[in-house]
């Protein structure tokens, strides 16, 4: 490096700073009071946020006289309305997570982040929390005026009314939250009986606390500073992700209504300059600098951007969804020709595929055979070996059921213990099993041996089998 | 810093190097300054309700009154109980009855494992498998029988094996040929010159004319494929034949002991151990 930058390497700098002058990092020491417009994406957001309603009236759904949707952890039961999923076919949740998270890429890859701006519970607990704000302490403006005004009985009460429906929604979301892990009015007669497990007390108080908190106080902090979702998805768009976008071609330069009267070249752009599309922005961000980390694309500043082009008598989509290359005039090619939607949507395909075919191809009952190690196999005085067998019956059925061992591998092989067997339903069943083979028979140490059992005098008979080790001396 | 402040109104620290790279005193994000107020609140918190810091030689007691060892206590009772519904059950039953009880003996045998580790695995190994010099208990080959009664005596009088040396009364080769007969009998082979030793030595005497052996002496067979000084063969078998076993006044004897638990274990420990034995080869 020499003593003396160079010009260009000054004027680089210079830019540089200029540009850092004009960094405002949200840190959440000024609370943002967004303006609430009406408009189509508005109303879209309503009804992308009710889905979580969901959330609150899904538990109370029976089927079958149990809950229709249940995690039950103490019993390691995951109940979906006919179906019972236990621990051994989770990988069944693998695929479902896989789905999911492969469906979050390929939407934000298309759309941009549709998830945070229209779905998440982030963005949609804060949407109602300050819908819920707007109600007592009216618009922005009065807000602010109220935020600074000294505490007066007019102020207490506003505020008190606020917290009061911000806890109450707080601890219902705990409540409901916990309903899909535990019976629903087991849950809520426990709840007024002040009698319930402490893990159901602790996830509701830490729930109640999460929502009161993240949705009241953190707002878009959350967003910007710990979701790391938010930082993925950002990573996920690029220049043919079509998502809210400024532009700037045709608002540029931006110019307010004196300016524009005296502008007689009509140089001024689209853009009056109004600062509304910033007003309405739920994360304080002006979509006029382009993307940026803290725009969720929640499509409000199109709504805002609309109505004033209806006013000042000019077409709507200054702001509206489209791609960086479609700003640019170039052509982005159809949707089934992008390689990574193709990719994207097959490997959903195939865990949708995965996601079905797991849940047809539950077995009623699984076989696990566990070989003793110690010893491995013992001489008997008639001179045959014995090795000595676990075997685990897994019964997913409503029922217990009696099956019957059995056993095919080296010849003149002999179950010498009880082949008959009740497997306990919902649940493992061991049971030890021993077999004996002449020692003539065993021509190496190890011989594949193959385990079946049936089921005994049942209306549904099923089957099932697993192969194992018959281990002799050393030859 | 004495001299003016070049970059006034930005909030700078005045800390500058190089003439113009500055530290900038932006507030830290909220959500660190909550979630830092939080862990000092729960700090306090954690500090009021648990035991934390020591007064004297004992901690705080903090306001639960929750110890370590107290959640241990209460834990192990939970235990306890879990275990006393079967535990009231087969404190008034024999080991046989025990047996005929399938849940009863899954328990047992679970729950007795730990005692036949702490007990008997020293020798017997901890699978049964046994171990040089000690018998196998997971084969179907029982010197002094089999049965549940029969194991749970052994372990409460424990057992002392006895075969006396012939190295004085009989020739070298006589007892090879002793030793090649008794081991070809478990491969079927009758040798005349063999069982003609055997006879004139009394050998059946405690093997039995068949040389089947006796369980109410412990005596042992010597047709089967088992050998009580496992791996068995030739010269194993002469050993035994000039030693003796358990034979005072000759180092070289065999030993085979098997102490007495009755001093050490309760009789509803044994009568456990023996169910335990029994199930571990399942005739």
């Amino acid at each position: 490096m020499s003593n003396q930058p160079s010009h260009s390497h000054l004027a680089a700098l210079d830019d540089l700073l200029e540009e850092a002058d004009h960094w405002h990092v949200n840190t959440g020491d000024e609370t943002i009071h967004a303006k609430r417009m009406g408009g189509k994406w508005r109303t879209i957001k309503w009804f992308t946020s009710s889905i979580w309603l969901l959330m609150f009236f899904g538990p109370y759904l029976r089927w079958n006289s149990q809950q229709a949707i249940l995690w039950d952890i103490p019993n390691r039961q995951f109940h979906l309305f006919n179906i019972t999923i236990l621990p051994q076919d989770l990988w069944i949740l693998a695929l479902v997570l896989l789905f999911l998270a492969i469906t979050l890429l390929a939407i934000t890859a298309f759309a941009g982040r549709v998830w945070c701006g229209f779905l998440c519970f982030q963005t949609v607990w804060t949407d109602l929390y300050t819908w819920i704000e707007g109600k007592f302490e009216g618009t922005p403006q009065q807000r602010r005026k109220l935020d600074k005004a000294p505490i007066s009985l007019q102020k207490f009460s506003k505020k008190l009314g606020k917290h009061s429906l911000w806890m109450l929604i707080a601890i219902f979301t705990g409540i409901s939250f916990v309903a899909w892990f535990m019976d629903v009015y087991v849950l809520w007669g426990g709840l007024l009986a002040l009698q319930l497990p402490s893990a159901a007390w602790i996830t509701i108080a830490m729930f109640t606390a999460g929502t009161y908190l993240l949705a009241g106080f953190m707002r878009e902090q959350v967003c910007m500073w710990l979701c790391p979702y938010a930082r993925i998805q950002g990573a996920m768009v690029d220049v043919t992700s079509i998502i809210p976008t400024y532009d700037f071609h045709r608002g540029e330069p931006r110019s307010r209504k004196k300016k524009r009267d005296a502008d007689e070249q009509h140089k001024a752009g689209d853009c009056v300059d109004c600062n509304q599309c910033v007003a309405v922005c739920p994360t304080g961000v002006d979509i006029r600098q382009g993307q940026q980390e803290g725009c969720i694309m929640c499509a409000l500043c199109i709504d805002a951007c609309d109505s004033v082009m209806d006013k000042v008598g000019r077409p709507h989509g200054l702001i509206r969804y489209e791609s960086l290359n479609g700003l640019e005039g170039k052509a982005c090619p159809p949707v089934y020709k992008q390689p990574r939607l193709i990719v994207t949507s097959l490997i959903i395909f195939a865990a949708l595929l995965g996601i079905f075919y797991g849940l047809n191809s539950i077995d009623a009952v699984d076989l696990k055979v566990l070989h003793a190690r110690q010893p491995l196999y013992v001489l008997q005085s008639d001179g045959s070996i014995q090795n000595k067998y676990t075997l685990k019956i897994l019964n997913k059925l409503a029922d217990d059921v009696k099956v019957k061992i059995s056993a095919t591998g080296p010849e003149g092989l002999k179950i010498t213990s009880n082949p008959i067997l009740a497997a306990q339903h919902g649940t493992v069943t061991p049971t030890s099993v021993y077999v004996r083979v002449p020692r003539k028979n065993l021509t190496v140490e190890s011989q594949p041996i193959i385990f079946h059992i049936e089921t005994v005098d049942s209306d549904e008979p099923f089957s099932s089998h697993r192969e194992s080790v018959f281990i002799g001396p050393k030859r | 810093m004495a001299d003016k402040n070049p970059f006034p109104g930005e909030n700078n620290t005045g800390h500058i190097w190089d003439d113009n790279i500055r530290e900038l005193a932006n507030p830290i994000p909220r959500w660190w300054m909550l979630s830092w107020w939080a862990s000092c609140a729960w700090v306090l918190i954690y500090v009021v309700i648990y035991p934390s810091f020591p007064i004297g030689d004992k901690p705080s007691a903090g306001l639960m009154g929750w110890t370590a060892i107290e959640e241990f206590k209460e834990v192990m009772a939970e235990v306890e109980a879990i275990r006393a519904q079967y535990e009231n059950q087969i404190k008034d039953m024999t080991a046989e009855q025990i047996l005929a009880d399938a849940g009863l003996s899954e328990y047992t045998v679970a729950s007795v494992k730990v005692l036949f580790g702490d007990n008997c695995a020293a020798c017997h190994g901890s699978g049964g498998q046994g171990g040089p010099g000690f018998p196998v208990i997971a084969d179907d080959d029982w010197l002094y029988g089999g049965g549940i009664d029969k194991i749970e005596e052994t372990i409460t009088k424990g057992r002392r094996g006895m075969m006396p040396a012939h190295g004085g009364r009989l020739s070298a080769e006589d007892i090879d040929t002793l030793a090649n007969y008794v081991t070809g009998l478990s491969e079927g082979k009758d040798d005349p010159a063999g069982k003609a030793l055997f006879t004139a030595n009394a050998c059946f005497a405690c093997h039995g004319m068949t040389a089947t052996g006796n369980q109410a002496m412990g005596s042992a067979n010597l047709t089967d494929s088992v050998w009580r000084f496992a791996p068995g063969g030739v010269e194993s078998a002469k050993r035994t034949i000039t030693h003796g076993v358990n034979f005072p006044g000759d180092p070289k004897s065999r030993e085979a002991i098997m102490p007495s638990f009755a001093d050490k274990l309760s009789a509803n420990e044994i009568k456990k151990l023996a169910v335990f034995v029994y199930r571990l080869g399942q005739q």
